[in-house]
């Protein structure tokens, strides 16, 4: 055996193992050195030159993109070094929005602690940028550009993980900025907030829109009753704010704390989870027995149904129709179940505690107001609920533990789950299983899915049929697979997508993980969830088959789809006016034209109809009699090219088609 | 296709050009073109068939007569028009469209001179007749430079008639790659791009990577203010560089190379390309290159304009279409670079000595220079001097040759010369530094400038008289590095952004003692901390001026006083 | 009718590079010679058709010196603010020629679309400092603040005839 390799870190022999880089080596010696840009699932940007460290012979090295080599002697603190860490954070904090009190990050932001932690007592430089103008105009996520430090994690997050690119750097030099395209505001980018950039953001730069006020205020108001539902994911993770180790269950005392803020009502977002996966269930089993519209592609996450939207507009009849499971429970709150006697829906607040960010513009969506004002009406993210509890100055870890109210309160495993990447798979699995096999099996059989990979496929045998279930999660692993399928390579029939890497564990509004591994420790505090309950599949949920009973009927009926089932529009990917792109003006024209130029009709051979209309007139010199716009977008991707010749709109254009109706109106 | 071997096409270029009776070389580079060269050539065309003779433009067929041809630059910009007669090596300078009749009667039909329009020594009176006595040209080492000033750009024929390609094809028929790298490892070349990285230890490092491609860059994007060497060489000697390409891609294994030249260098980029054509038809780039195996192929990528470009990492991430920012290393660009395949990027000056160190011997090069630098090295000299332009001069050289010799002293701001009005020299551009009198013995080479903290950098050269306030040039080049910072680390960034803050303070009076030491203390971190070496030489103006024009910092800031009286704020009754 | 046609060569420019995004930067650059600058709508298209996000074209984009995103003038000037020119004072041929255009302090681009005045780092002329460059194409050196006004004065009266006698003001 040969022996093992070593390197000295500050006079310490440490060993060099299976670490990339000489920063995982110097941490796994203990040493906590500073940084900023340094992710292991992302690339090595190099930038923040806090992790540099002197090795023998080399002088000052980063340590982030310096490989382990036997035998290289490292201090990382020395007097330069001290001296350059120092000054870096000076400089930082020169033309940083130092309104550290009032922040959202004030108490958790990195820059701060580092700031502390190395002892800059004095900034030496005066402030040389100038203020620029923070973006609010997203529902979900706010850009503070003031309290950027350009690290680029927001940036490698967007791009690499998620494969979104909402927003990148921009400009150069001293103007060096991070913004969405065209320095436009981030409402009308790309984004799909999923948030996962205001997780990695080390400052205050980016962050969830809080709901906190707007929620205080509907508890201080006695004309109404507030109603509060927590996702799954919200109860592992809360915690983690009060010093309890990521996984823990905190359920009891979240429910605690909501009393005694004020909710006048607490459920549980599970109860839907089990509502979702049974119409979900359904849905899946009618379309593999007409053999349509498969894969069947879950549709619980809205920054997923945002990105299908304006990306994959082919894809939007595969969705499920079903609704985000708080959404299914807001509709049935506001619409049949009051909670209780001579309760006004009208006077209803549904507050939704989520992991998620996205949710934040879902609730927007005009298709969920089914009854009165919105069927959810506020979002408040993990983290914002654990600023109310602290707002309120409870001491969250005395606190008892409290039970959800009834009927919404009573939850299986299988709902559970959910928040976990492939959780809506198992649980749908076990629901699917028996229904068609009429036998009762054990909840644990499809627990071979769980593997934590971004990218799963999953082969199993549900009564006759052999099926292809895929499990993806981070935006970027679900436009592999989709670049999978669309080249032939793949085939499936069951596709479960979470924005987030890890699923809803992962959501953008958790609290930024501390601990290592925290996602896979997350992901097990849901898992010992399933177990500790009595039940774990979702049709055994006595609740449940009651609220079929009295309202809902059966899965799939009409009030069921009125209230627990939603449609999808493509959508544009930027909000600006794309018209002029390519006018053709013309007096005399005796007619208009108007091409998509939109992503999809593009694709589809928008510009070759373009190119071939153009030419057309020109050959039959009426290039004066017609004038051609583009548009960018008529919303109606999944059936494009499309193109509108005088009042004409024609869909799934062709150059023959397009041309014969030109010649006909020239007429 | 008909492949013609360049020995063929060697001989035939000179059966063609026996009957030439002179040869008339207008310059043709940026400068002279900027001053009416173009003109100038046109009337020569025309002035020479009036006079009743035979005029010649091209040699792809024998001819008799006078040849007139355009060549690259002929580097004494500052007289140009250029126009160089052959055999007898006569220079006209500042040629204008009605001088050129008289030219053609006294120089050409008849074997006399103008004398008018000949270099006249300042103060001396006495003209220059031939090349060779012009000092500034006589006390410069031609070895790169040589042909760029009177061959014609555009014809591929006339660089292989000089004995081009001679050596690519020896590169490709007769030597290993691990041979060829030795030999440019023996000839102790060194990268003119600004670090002076052995050529030949890269090209070795390349050759052993085992990759299925590998990439050759030539570096032309020179974004540095006051360089313009490697732009000469572009628009007067592409081939040359386009040789050392493929000797270089034959020492390492690369079969595709890349030209970047920057897009403002219009010329350069309309005669590299056209080199690349030339030598594609040709047959010496594209498959089995001089009936070898080896296949080469070359395009050009024009740049857009960024100075943090001219840094390896960077100018892959542009070539791949991305912003261009440093990316930290390792890996090495020789390791993994353009596409994530082994690449070796070179500056145009330096491939083009590739060709010169195989016609004369690795040997014969290292004796030029000195120990730990062979060879010549190229200034664009520029600034306070009488003579601007060009020059090449073996390392070694002493400032003061260069000054007094080259340059012809010294020039007060109503140009007239006058050796007591030498303040400093700025060697480098921005990553170079501030020299001054007790510098111009300093032997340069790229070790001593080190020492003294300047640079050779990209090779810019500006002399700096008395009425030059060194502070104002320090926040010259701090205003530069902050606007080419590419903005990615945050030391460059920042840094840059404060030190020029500080210097403005200190030029608009607004400093005391406490800021010089802010300002040295955040430089020394800027040089140390910086992700890339354009950081980290950004500092080094301030770092030089404050280390060797301290007094002149300190009348700034405690008399509030601007010794050269260049700082508006703080003159008397501002 | 000029959009349109400007428009079909962005098609055939995607098209000769093979709607390859490595390609962007030259992409870029030949759709700038069209438009004279990159209009947004051009490069939200450039980018869906390349499948890159319009942020990403616009970070390539606003890199480099070379490309804007506001229409220039007729005239694009560019004057070299090089050491060798700064030494030999370019900063007053910049001052003379804004005069000369009444051009305001941070405005680059006159009124009448015309002219638009730059500075950039260097135009390896350094030898013919002062210098200065119109258009990319003609390089005009050892410029002085009157040599400067005239060039302008010239164009003036070649592109508005009868608005400008030289020697005026």
């Amino acid at each position: 055996m040969s022996k093992r390799k070593m390197l000295m870190v500050d006079h310490i022999p440490v060993p060099i193992g299976d670490e990339r880089n000489l920063l995982e080596v110097i941490r796994k010696a203990n040493i906590e050195l500073p940084t900023f840009c340094y992710h292991s699932e992302m690339s090595i940007y190099g930038a923040c030159r806090l992790c540099l460290v002197e090795i023998e012979g080399r002088g000052l090295q980063p340590a982030c993109s310096t490989l382990p080599e036997e035998g290289l002697v490292i201090s990382t603190n020395t007097q330069q070094i001290r001296a350059m860490r120092r000054m870096i954070l000076e400089l930082m904090l020169a033309n940083h929005q130092g309104d550290c009190p009032t922040c959202v990050k004030g108490g958790d932001c990195q820059l701060q602690q580092l700031a502390h932690r190395m002892g800059v007592a004095k900034i030496r430089f005066s402030r040389v940028k100038e203020r620029l103008r923070i973006d609010a105009s997203s529902p979900a996520i706010i850009h503070d550009p003031n309290k950027c430090i350009l690290c680029g994690d927001c940036v490698r997050t967007c791009n690499e993980i998620q494969g979104v690119g909402a927003i990148d750097f921009a400009y150069s030099g001293s103007e060096f900025a991070v913004a969405p395209c065209f320095g436009k505001n981030m409402a009308q980018g790309e984004c799909v907030a999923c948030g996962q950039c205001s997780l990695v953001c080390p400052t205050g730069a980016l962050y969830a829109r809080p709901s906190i006020n707007e929620v205080w205020a509907a508890l201080h108001d006695p004309a109404k009753t507030v109603v509060a539902q927590i996702d799954p994911a919200v109860r592992i993770a809360l915690g983690e704010d009060f010093n309890l180790a990521a996984g823990t269950i905190a359920t009891g005392q979240i429910v605690s704390a909501l009393r005694r803020m004020g909710f006048d009502f607490v459920y549980d977002t599970a109860f839907a989870a089990d509502l979702m996966t049974i119409e979900l269930g359904e849905e899946f089993l009618e379309r593999l027995e007409k053999g349509e519209r498969l894969p069947i592609i879950t549709s619980c996450c809205p920054a997923w149904v945002t990105f299908a939207e304006q990306h994959y507009p082919e894809y939007l009849d595969n969705l499920s129709t079903c609704r985000s499971p708080h959404q299914m429970l807001g509709a049935l709150v506001k619409n049949k179940v009051t909670p209780a006697k001579g309760v006004k829906p009208e006077d209803i607040v549904v507050v939704s505690i989520m992991p998620c960010i996205a949710k934040k513009g879902e609730v927007l969506r005009p298709e969920f107001s089914t009854g009165y004002g919105r069927d959810v009406d506020y979002v408040l993210t993990t983290l914002g609920l654990s600023l109310m509890i602290k707002e309120a100055g409870l001491n969250f870890n005395q606190l008892g533990q409290d039970s959800f109210d009834m009927p919404f309160g009573f939850i299986t495993g299988a709902g559970v789950i959910h928040g976990n990447s492939g959780g809506v798979t198992e649980a749908v699995a076990r629901y699917v299983s028996e229904k068609v096999s009429e036998k009762r099996s054990d909840y644990y059989v499809y627990s071979n899915m769980r593997n934590g990979a971004e990218l799963r496929e999953i082969k199993v045998t549900l009564g006759k049929n052999k099926l292809n279930l895929a499990v993806a999660s981070g935006l970027g692993s679900v436009k592999k697979l989709i670049k999978k399928m669309k080249k032939g390579q793949a085939h499936y029939d069951f596709i479960e997508v979470k924005a987030c890497p890890g699923g809803c564990i992962n959501g953008g509004g958790q609290p930024p993980g501390k601990e290592k591994n925290i996602k896979a420790k997350r992901s097990a505090g849901l898992y010992d969830n399933d177990k500790m309950l009595q039940l774990h599949k979702s049709r055994e949920n006595p609740y449940i088959a009651d609220l079929y009973e009295r309202f809902l009927e059966k899965p799939g009926s009409q009030i069921a789809r009125k209230l627990l089932h939603t449609h999808y529009q493509s959508k544009k990917r930027v909000y600006f006016d794309m018209n002029n792109l390519a006018r053709q003006e013309s007096k005399q024209a005796k007619l208009e034209l108007s091409i998509c130029f939109g992503t999809s009709c593009l694709v589809k051979g928008a510009q070759g109809i373009y190119s071939g209309i153009n030419q057309y007139l020109n050959e039959n010199k009426s290039l004066d009699k017609v004038q051609i716009n583009t548009t960018f977008c008529y919303e109606k991707c999944s059936r494009g090219p499309v193109i509108r010749i005088g009042e004409e709109v024609i869909e799934a254009c062709t150059l023959e088609i397009a041309l014969e109706e030109i010649g006909r109106q020239l007429k | 296709m008909n492949q013609v071997s360049i020995e063929d096409r060697k001989n035939t270029y000179e059966k063609n050009s026996k009957k030439i009776i002179k040869r008339v070389i207008i310059c043709a580079g940026t400068g002279c073109v900027a001053n009416g060269a173009l003109g100038v050539y046109k009337e020569f065309l025309k002035e020479i068939k009036k006079s009743g003779q035979q005029v010649v433009v091209s040699l792809e067929a024998e001819a008799e007569g006078y040849l007139v041809s355009q060549s690259g630059c002929q580097r004494f910009c500052q007289k140009g028009p250029l126009v160089t007669i052959f055999p007898e090596r006569i220079v006209y300078c500042l040629v204008k469209n009605e001088d050129v009749a008289e030219i053609v009667e006294k120089s050409l039909v008849s074997n006399d001179v103008v004398n008018r329009l000949l270099y006249k020594k300042p103060g001396y009176g006495t003209a220059c007749r031939t090349i060779d006595d012009i000092p500034f040209y006589n006390r410069q080492y031609r070895l790169l430079l040589e042909q760029c000033g009177y061959i014609d750009p555009e014809d591929i024929n006339e660089y292989i008639a000089c004995g081009g390609y001679e050596a690519a094809q020896k590169a490709c028929t007769k030597l290993t790659d691990l041979e060829i790298c030795r030999l440019i490892q023996d000839s102790g070349l060194r990268g003119r791009g600004g670090a002076g990285f052995p050529t030949g230890e890269k090209w070795n490092i390349a050759r052993i990577q085992f990759a299925g491609r590998k990439y050759i860059i030539c570096n032309g994007d020179e974004g540095d203010p006051g360089a313009f060497i490697d732009r000469s060489i572009m628009e007067g000697n592409p081939h040359s560089v386009i040789e050392g390409m493929i000797i270089a891609a034959k020492a390492v294994g690369a079969d595709y190379g890349i030209i970047y030249v920057r897009k403002v260098y219009s010329l350069a980029v309309k005669r590299t390309r056209k080199a690349v054509l030339d030598a594609a038809e040709a047959g010496i780039l594209g498959k089995n290159i001089f009936g070898s195996n080896i296949n080469f192929t070359i395009i050009v990528v024009e740049g857009a304009g960024a100075f943090v470009c001219g840094e390896e990492t960077a100018l892959i991430a542009t070539i791949e279409g991305k912003r261009g920012m440093p990316q930290p290393k390792p890996p090495f660009p020789v390791q993994e670079g353009l596409f994530g395949k082994p690449t070796v990027i070179n500056n145009a000056e330096t491939l083009s000595f590739i060709p010169v160190i195989f016609k004369i011997g690795a040997e014969a090069f290292r004796n030029i220079g000195t120990v730990s630098s062979s060879g010549t090295i190229s200034f664009g000299l520029t600034g306070h001097v009488a003579n601007t332009g060009l020059i090449e001069v073996p390392f070694g050289t002493t400032l003061r040759h260069i000054v007094n010799e080259i340059a012809g002293g010294v020039v007060a701001d109503d140009g007239t010369v006058c050796g007591i009005n030498f303040k400093a020299v700025q060697i480098g551009g921005p990553s170079g530094g501030c020299l001054t009198q007790e510098h111009l013995d300093l032997p340069i080479d790229y070790d001593s400038l080190k020492e003294v903290g300047a640079m050779v950098g990209s090779g810019g050269l500006v002399v700096l008289n008395k009425s030059t306030c060194m502070v104002e040039i320090a926040q010259f080049f701090m205003r530069f590095a902050r606007k080419e910072s590419c903005g990615k680390c945050v030391v460059c960034r920042e840094g840059t952004i404060q030190m020029l803050a500080l210097l403005t303070d200190i030029v608009e009076g607004r400093a005391n003692l406490k800021t010089l030491d802010l300002l040295e203390e955040l430089a020394n971190i800027v040089q140390v901390g910086s992700l890339c070496g354009l950081g980290k030489t950004a500092p080094n103006p301030v770092l030089s001026t404050l280390r060797y024009f301290r007094d002149e910092y300190i009348e700034h800031v405690v008399n509030k006083r601007c010794p050269a009286g260049k700082c508006a704020a703080l003159q008397i009754g501002a | 009718m000029e959009n349109a046609r400007t428009f079909e060569k962005v098609c055939a420019i995607l098209n000769e590079y093979n709607h390859n995004y490595y390609q962007l930067i030259p992409i870029l650059e030949a759709v700038q010679e069209e438009y004279r600058y990159l209009p947004e709508e051009v490069m939200a298209f450039i980018a869906i058709s390349l499948g890159i996000s319009p942020a990403n074209v616009f970070g390539v984009a606003s890199f480099y010196s070379h490309f804007t995103f506001t229409p220039k003038g007729k005239y694009v000037i560019k004057v070299c603010d090089g050491t060798a020119c700064h030494v030999k004072k370019s900063a007053d041929i910049i001052k003379a020629m804004e005069e000369q255009l009444e051009l305001q302090t941070g405005q680059r681009t006159t009124g009448d679309m015309l002219f638009t005045i730059e500075t950039v780092s260097c135009l390896g002329a350094c030898g013919l400092a002062p210098a200065i460059v119109i258009n990319d194409e003609i390089v005009y050196g050892l410029l002085t603040p009157e040599k400067a006004v005239k060039l302008i004065k010239d164009i003036q009266a070649k592109e508005v005839p009868g608005s400008n006698e030289p020697g005026e003001h």
